[in-house]
């Protein structure tokens, strides 16, 4: 396997900007300056670029509560997000969204959702339009491991089967649907094999690892845009915060996330591929990391000293007309 | 006297009725907490705002049920075992995933008595946090007790302190019927003097909160406490207001709002649901049909304006009703008629 110098920088890019952004967010958070509560994406960068790189804006998204990472790797402006997050007037959404329900048509994110559950249908309608547009493009369901256990979400892999939608199902198993264990759970253990259970392929893989992701993903949307119908994925992978800000982690074992973020990294993971295969050097991450801290240091204070939605904004938007 | 948070109020409530009525089960997501986690540590959680904590440690696995994200079969699960003869008290995280388990609430819980020819009960009470005010978003913020207020079999309840949050908590159990039991996230943490020990409020009993003269205040869940500090601002120039707090929707109690309104004459209506088809609108209605005589003013329903909870905090706090909307609403409302 060989990868274009661009495609490596482009995704190294796409992870370390999830990961500043959130990790940034994590410092921002404790200010109080950020409405709402806000779940971290970090440490599962990987899946979130790895799915998207095989993606363009033309193919379809629909994400989670964890959102951040999934709009980023679709191409969301990174300060529009902030601004959002921070609920400012020209934020993504107007600021009438939040960290929750980021979302932008242009880029195919169909949006971030708090309803678990709630993506997986829409994600399918997606793929149908495309389908009916014959435009070849696809949508992909992003969901966690507890949103396996949700009677819609069965509902919508079902009717991608019936319906050989081009929808690929993403279950980001990350150990943990809020204070519970998946083990605990998902009845199966096992997502990928429920999705078999309804027809589809699915597999398990790394999302630790970008490679994996990516190659998993690659056949998947290989088969949906032939027209051969829907997918699963299974990236296995951790979360580096707790379920929410603020979450106190007392069903993680204490070392946990510190073990995680020694051995299960997807960025130094990604790193030590790149330079040991000598695709890229230390020195072409090092500007990278360098660029991105800014690029998120901007966001940061742009959002900070942005203007808040003025009152009149409350009735906008309720309707197309009325 | 000892003074509790409204969730530690609904947490003794439930430890009571467990502890006095062993067909009591408590079921929902992350209710303990810790399950298949990697620390060992059960109650991890005691449900995410902590109104469940140290049940499962008190009565074990069996009747405090950690369930999956599975709304429809927690809810549906629930009236499955009232049929069958436990008591169940399901909680919904967030009020907003009534959206996704609708029909177990409305053609299930709601019908089964009626359908089957009053020969069964389904004595299940669904817990679930509302309301807006902690810039949750437009998913985690709603206030759809007006939904459910409409649904014939369903009994809805609202507290709006502490002391009466464990009273009715402990006569939503022993009833026979479905409840469902909205307790305002902002309500939580506030404190009021709630006796040890059992003692239940009954259903379709208002409280009134403060006697007066000029104009009546109906104010549902937390904006009883609004009402009460526009009232503070109101009474520095002598007006004064009967404040009268439903607790429960449905039954509601109509009867003291008339009985306030003979002597008033002018009603207020405060409902943190949108306006239309709402709480405020239906007693609204009931006043026109029922005490159109005594009214001398136009009714004023102050809720939100008809559009989603929004995100950003200058949104959401112009779309809530606050003190100030409310004392600027009454001294209208004294103007007017
Ligand atoms: C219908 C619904 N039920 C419950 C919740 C509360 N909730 C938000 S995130 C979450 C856990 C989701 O777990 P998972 O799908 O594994 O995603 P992760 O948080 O791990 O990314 C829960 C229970 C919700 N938002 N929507
Ligand atoms: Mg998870």
């Amino acid at each position: 396997m060989v990868f274009e110098r661009d495609f490596l920088i482009r995704a190294y890019r796409q992870m370390r900007t999830i990961r500043d952004f959130e990790e940034r967010l994590h410092l921002e958070i404790q200010t109080g300056e950020i409405p709402g509560f806000t779940h971290l994406y970090s440490g599962q960068e990987a899946v979130a670029v790895g799915v998207c790189e095989r993606l363009t804006d033309q193919d379809w998204i629909a994400s989670t509560h964890r959102g951040h990472g999934h709009c980023i790797a679709k191409g969301c402006d990174v300060t529009g997000m902030m601004l959002e997050i921070y609920g400012r007037a020209d934020g993504l959404c107007k600021g009438k969204g939040g960290s929750m329900h980021i979302a932008d048509m242009s880029k195919g994110m169909l949006g971030a959702n708090a309803i678990v559950g709630g993506g997986p249908p829409i994600a399918v309608g997606a793929a149908i339009a495309c389908k009916v547009q014959k435009n070849g493009h696809v949508a992909v369901a992003f969901g966690g491991d507890g949103s396996a256990n949700q009677g819609t979400v069965f509902e919508a892999m079902n009717l991608a089967v019936v319906l050989k939608a081009p929808a690929i199902f993403v279950f980001e198993n990350n150990g943990y649907s809020e204070h519970t264990g998946a083990d605990y759970a998902v009845g199966s253990k096992d997502i990928a094999g429920r999705a078999r259970g309804f027809g589809m392929p699915a597999e398990v893989c790394d999302g630790g690892d970008f490679f994996s992701v990516y190659e998993a993903m690659g056949r998947a949307t290989l088969r949906a845009r032939r027209g051969e119908g829907p997918s699963t994925i299974e990236p296995r992978t951790t979360r580096f915060f707790g379920h929410f800000e603020g979450d106190p982690m007392l069903y993680r074992a204490k070392d946990e996330v510190a073990r995680h973020r020694a051995t299960l990294d997807c960025l130094q993971n990604f790193r030590q591929r790149v330079t040991s295969e000598a695709w890229l050097s230390d020195a072409d991450l090092d500007a990278i990391d360098q660029d991105v801290a800014t690029q998120i240091d901007t966001a940061v204070t742009t959002a900070r000293s942005a203007a808040p939605p003025s009152p009149a904004e409350l009735e906008t938007d309720v309707y197309v007309s009325y | 006297m000892r003074q509790l948070s409204m969730r530690d109020a609904i947490n003794e409530a439930l430890h009571l009725e467990m502890e006095r009525d062993a067909r009591v089960i408590v079921l929902g997501e992350d209710v303990s907490g810790g399950a298949g986690g990697t620390s060992g540590q059960r109650d991890a959680a005691g449900g995410v705002f902590g109104v469940t904590k140290g049940l499962l440690p008190r009565f074990g696995e069996e009747r405090v049920i950690d369930t999956p994200i599975s709304e429809s079969a927690i809810v549906g699960a629930a009236n499955g075992a009232a049929l069958a003869g436990l008591r169940p008290v399901a909680e919904l995280m967030f009020a907003d995933f009534l959206g996704v388990c609708f029909d177990q609430v409305f053609n299930q819980a709601a019908k089964f008595r009626y359908m089957f020819g009053g020969k069964t009960a389904c004595p299940i009470v669904i817990r679930t946090a509302t309301g807006a005010g902690m810039n949750m978003g437009a998913q985690h913020s709603q206030s759809m007790y007006a939904m459910v207020t409409g649904v014939p079999g369903l009994k809805v309840v609202v507290p709006s302190n502490a002391y009466d949050a464990k009273g009715l908590m402990l006569t939503a159990i022993r009833d026979d019927d479905p409840v469902i039991f909205f307790e305002h996230k902002a309500l939580y943490p506030r404190k009021s003097v709630v006796p040890e020990g059992d003692y239940t409020i009954p259903f379709g009993e208002a409280n009134i909160v403060r006697q007066g003269e000029h104009l009546t205040i109906v104010a549902i869940g937390r904006m009883v406490s609004f009402a009460e500090k526009a009232l503070d601002a109101l009474a520095k120039d002598g007006i004064t207001a009967d404040l009268i707090d439903p607790r429960t929707l449905s039954p509601l109690d109509d009867e003291t709002i008339y009985e306030s309104l003979e002597g008033t004459g002018r009603l207020m209506i405060i409902d943190e649901s949108p306006p239309r088809c709402s709480v405020a609108a239906d007693i609204a209605g009931l006043v026109a049909s029922n005490a159109f005589h005594a009214l001398r003013a136009p009714v004023v329903q102050l809720t939100p304006p008809h559009t989603p909870v929004p995100f950003a905090r200058e949104l959401e706090r112009a779309y809530i009703p606050g003190p100030q909307a409310i004392e600027a609403a009454a001294r209208q409302l004294l103007k007017a008629g």
